[in-house]
């Protein structure tokens, strides 16, 4: 556990990716199968659940350091983390422990759950007396489910990858789907053996890159295919030795909440894996994305809604076919062979993303802008040579997003954040005009530069007209340009709108709290965007 | 009319009785200092009294003013007045201000510590009736570990650096957290070179007869000179700047009691953040209350609300003053902490 922590706490401090590498490949090299799975687990964001409720952990510390509710939640609303705050807070421990990472976690963490009220309390102040100030920190991060670490999967997969002397794609293959952290699973991960994955086994997706700059730089239209950004779940359906399995965003096994998918997954050749996304999808036209969010989290489907949100797979490409992974060859020879299955199965749930067809960049740009009717994003450009790439890398597929709806707020409540933000202001609610009132339109958190989040930060301190909580209602002064997604209706919001992916695009600090947006404007923009 | 020894005024505590101010902020005619940080020492008013043992650092800070000083403990008469200078243990020359009137005793703490510090002489309780402390750290998250153990942590850190070849820059504000650590590392692991900024008051420091190992200044290193494994000091202003790029390969470091949180530290580019303060953390603020046995207590700068609601629900009469001391919101600063 104190390897764990210490290598928390360097991963923690420093922002250089590097370090951060090379500080994971010291971890894996010294540490043994079963704690270094443990860590893969962790640092590539896998976690196990709450293993206690936040509000017994709160008044366990509350007891031990003696403090009144009132004095926790200022030193919480300071921190900005619950972990961190009843680490700071705790006693000084005596005896520390030295178990591994492995049985802290098995032995410690994991029983936790399911105890009783008492017998938790017991163990956890227990852990928290065995524990140093860095070791309980990253102890409360575990047992509050709350654990988080500045890396990607993409890092320890280099780590890992590094210290095994195996290509990090391999690795990245090796990761994906569902596994037990094991030792057994560890010498697997790091083998120079390629045996057979498990059936589930999904593949490593090919991200889109951001469109920079315009697409007559791509050279040639001919070479490329184009298609409409939908905007769904990106999923890996598979067949594979008669079982059917269904991946949301290659992390999660759904299977089950798509009944719809199953079945296509059933009918699909034995050794196919699709990739595609799934869509809320009804009489012949996509579904608004809020719609499909009913079914998300999910477990288990009523007939009612399976009738009012059905979905389908809209299938992009086709990655195994007949057990051979298909990765190496050209996108349109896998397009031919994905149009084939689909034939051949004719499955109602399983749609072919079509292909816009268009003789010239120019003709496509018009037809991009036709997105929104659509209820599309934009376009995707793919080009047709391309192999099947793992993660996001530039130069073979692109996404050509439409602008994002644009709209002038001002702000009204600023909250403080957390993690690297805590205790800054970080966090706005922005209004519009509604007569003379500005009414929330929507809530932001990214957009601004370090500098000019400080700028705010400065200017809610000083211009705080109240307090609830950890919210100041402030003086609208200033107005931001907000960018979102998607804009419909909605009951529950006092504007009578909601929007998606809101964030600040700019700081407008030309215009005055007059200048900003009214909320018919924004309701106007809801129509142009064309209700289903 | 007011029946209160020291109340807020525009330019600051003020003392109707004695017809003085405390670390005001604006211009007046009689300026009583607790300690020569720029947010309790400004130029302008027409005359200073202020603890003889600060004196090198109020000349250094403020230039040619009218300055008086005295020892600590010796009472001075201000229009029947009796004001008296006491150790605040937060830098050195820092001071309490005790002001005793009919009967009645005030102290005004400025800013304090009760963490060891060689450089200066340790707090000093005193006795009074009401007492205005600072409340910078008022929360129970900020509770320090011993002087000896940061100082461990620094010299290791240091030490590692030099033995990979790397310098270690280690920014703290330059009047008081510079010398503590000048006077607190490990001086055999490396050469120490020094911003300007810091220098200047070391100088100040020794000529009062604090101890402080051998400094060079930047300016004075040979142009192209490896600095590796020198510990460099400087101001937090030089962070980030064109100015430490001469160092490189260097680790960073920011010595700070706000390094506490892990939010502020992650704020900082640095690479680390050392939790060393001159300011009291919550059960120094606590202990330094109940040691001065005041009845009465006003907190001023940081967390002061809560620190007053702590007293109060342990049976004191106690508030907030409103002071323009440090910058209460500046928090991830932390430039006098």
């Amino acid at each position: 556990m104190r390897e764990f922590a210490d290598l928390y706490a360097e991963l923690d401090s420093t922002t250089k990716t590097g370090a951060k590498v090379a500080a994971m490949e010291r971890y894996f090299a010294s540490a043994t199968p079963a704690d270094a799975i443990w860590a893969v687990y962790f640092l590539s964001g896998r976690k196990p659940k709450q293993a206690a409720p936040s509000r017994r952990l709160r008044q366990w510390v509350r007891e031990l350091a003696d403090l009144p509710e009132w004095l926790f939640d200022e030193c919480y609303h300071s921190v900005g983390d619950l972990a961190e705050t009843i680490a700071l807070l705790l006693p000084t421990s005596e005896q520390l422990s030295e178990m591994s990472l492995t049985d802290w976690v098995e032995q410690r963490l994991l029983p936790l759950r399911a105890m009783p009220e008492e017998e938790q309390k017991a163990a956890v102040l227990t852990a928290w007396r065995e524990l140093d100030a860095r070791r309980r920190f990253v102890w409360n991060k575990l047992i509050t489910g709350e654990f988080r670490v500045g890396v990607s999967q993409l890092l320890v997969v280099r780590a890992l990858a590094n210290v095994a002397k195996l290509d990090p794609g391999l690795v990245t293959h090796r990761l994906m789907g569902e596994w037990s952290p094991t030792p057994a699973f560890y010498q697997s991960l790091v083998s120079a053996e390629t045996g057979d994955g498990a059936a589930s086994q999904p593949y490593p997706f090919f991200l889109a890159h951001p469109l920079e700059g315009e697409p007559p730089e791509l050279g040639s239209a001919e070479d490329w295919q184009v298609e409409w950004k939908w905007d769904g779940i990106r999923s890996q359906v598979i067949r594979r030795r008669g079982q059917s399995f269904v991946w949301s965003r290659g992390e999660e096994l759904v299977t089950d909440r798509y009944p719809e998918l199953k079945s296509l997954a059933d009918a699909l050749p034995d050794g196919t894996v699709l990739d595609g996304e799934i869509l809320p999808w009804k009489d012949g036209q996509v579904l608004p994305f809020q719609e499909l969010q009913r079914r998300i989290g999910r477990k288990t489907v009523g007939k009612k809604l399976l009738q009012e949100v059905p979905v389908v797979l809209m299938a992009y490409d086709l990655i195994e076919i007949d057990g051979v992974d298909q990765r190496d060859r050209p996108l349109s020879e896998r397009r031919d062979k994905l149009e084939q299955v689909a034939r051949a199965i004719d499955h109602p749930e399983l749609i072919l993303s079509p292909r816009v067809q268009a003789d010239s960049w120019e003709s496509l740009a018009n037809l991009r802008q036709t997105s929104r009717e659509r209820q599309v994003e934009g376009m995707m450009l793919k080009r047709r040579s391309s192999p099947y790439r793992v993660g996001r890398i530039r130069g073979d597929w692109w996404k050509w997003k439409i602008e994002p709806y644009a709209v002038d707020a001002v702000l009204i409540n600023a909250q403080a954040g957390h993690g690297r933000r805590s205790g800054l202001f970080t966090d706005y609610t922005f209004g519009v005009w509604d007569g003379e009132i500005l009414v929330p339109i929507a809530k932001a958190y990214s957009g601004l530069t370090d500098e000019e989040i400080r700028e705010v930060d400065a200017f809610v301190r000083r211009n705080t007209l109240e307090k609830f909580g950890p919210v100041r209602t402030v003086t609208p002064m200033l107005v931001f340009e907000l960018g979102f997604e998607g804009i419909q209706a909605s009951s529950r919001h006092k504007s009578g709108v909601a929007v998606r992916f809101p964030r600040m695009l700019r700081w407008r600090k030309d215009k005055q709290p007059r200048d900003a947006d009214t909320l018919e404007r924004v309701k106007a923009l809801m129509r142009v965007g064309g209700e289903s | 009319m007011s029946d209160s020894l020291v109340e807020l005024t525009d330019q600051g505590l003020y003392c109707p009785a004695g017809g003085f101010h405390i670390d005001p902020w604006k211009d007046v005619d009689r300026a009583v200092i607790t300690h020569a940080h720029g947010d309790h020492a400004r130029r302008g008013s027409r005359s200073y009294l202020a603890a003889e043992a600060g004196r090198g650092l109020l000349e250094a800070r403020l230039g040619d003013v009218r300055l008086e000083t005295r020892p600590y403990g010796e009472a001075v008469d201000i229009n029947g007045v009796r004001v008296s200078f006491h150790p605040a243990g937060h830098v050195l020359g820092s001071a309490q201000v005790r002001i005793e009137y009919r009967g009645e005793v005030w102290v005004v703490s400025g800013d304090y510590k009760l963490a060891d510090d060689p450089t200066c002489l340790p707090f000093e309780p005193v006795r009074c009736d009401t007492f205005i402390t600072e409340s910078t750290f008022a929360l129970p998250i900020y509770r320090w570990e011993r002087s000896g153990d940061i100082f461990h942590q620094i010299n290791a850190w240091w030490r590692a650096n030099r033995d990979a070849g790397r310098a270690s820059i280690i920014f703290a504000y330059s009047l008081g957290k510079s010398q503590r650590i000048l006077a607190g590392v490990d001086a055999s692991i490396g050469p120490i070179i020094t911003h300007a900024a810091v220098e200047n008051l070391n100088r100040a420091y020794r000529a009062t007869g604090v101890k402080l190992p051998e400094t060079a200044l930047v300016s004075e290193t040979a142009k192209g000179k490896a600095f590796a494994g020198a510990l460099v000091i400087a101001p937090p202003s030089a962070e980030g700047s064109a100015w430490q790029k001469r160092f490189e390969p260097a680790s960073t470091a920011v010595a700070s009691g706000w390094m506490q949180v892990r939010g502020a530290r992650r704020r900082r580019s640095a690479d680390r953040g050392f939790v060393l303060s001159d300011h009291a953390d919550w059960p120094g603020l606590l202990e330094a209350v109940s040691l001065t046995g005041a009845s009465r207590v006003l907190a001023t700068h940081g967390s002061a609300g809560v620190l007053a609601r702590w007293l109060r629900e342990h049976g004191l009469d106690a508030g907030v003053i409103a002071t323009r001391f440090g910058d209460e919101d500046d928090v991830a600063g932390g430039e006098a902490s």
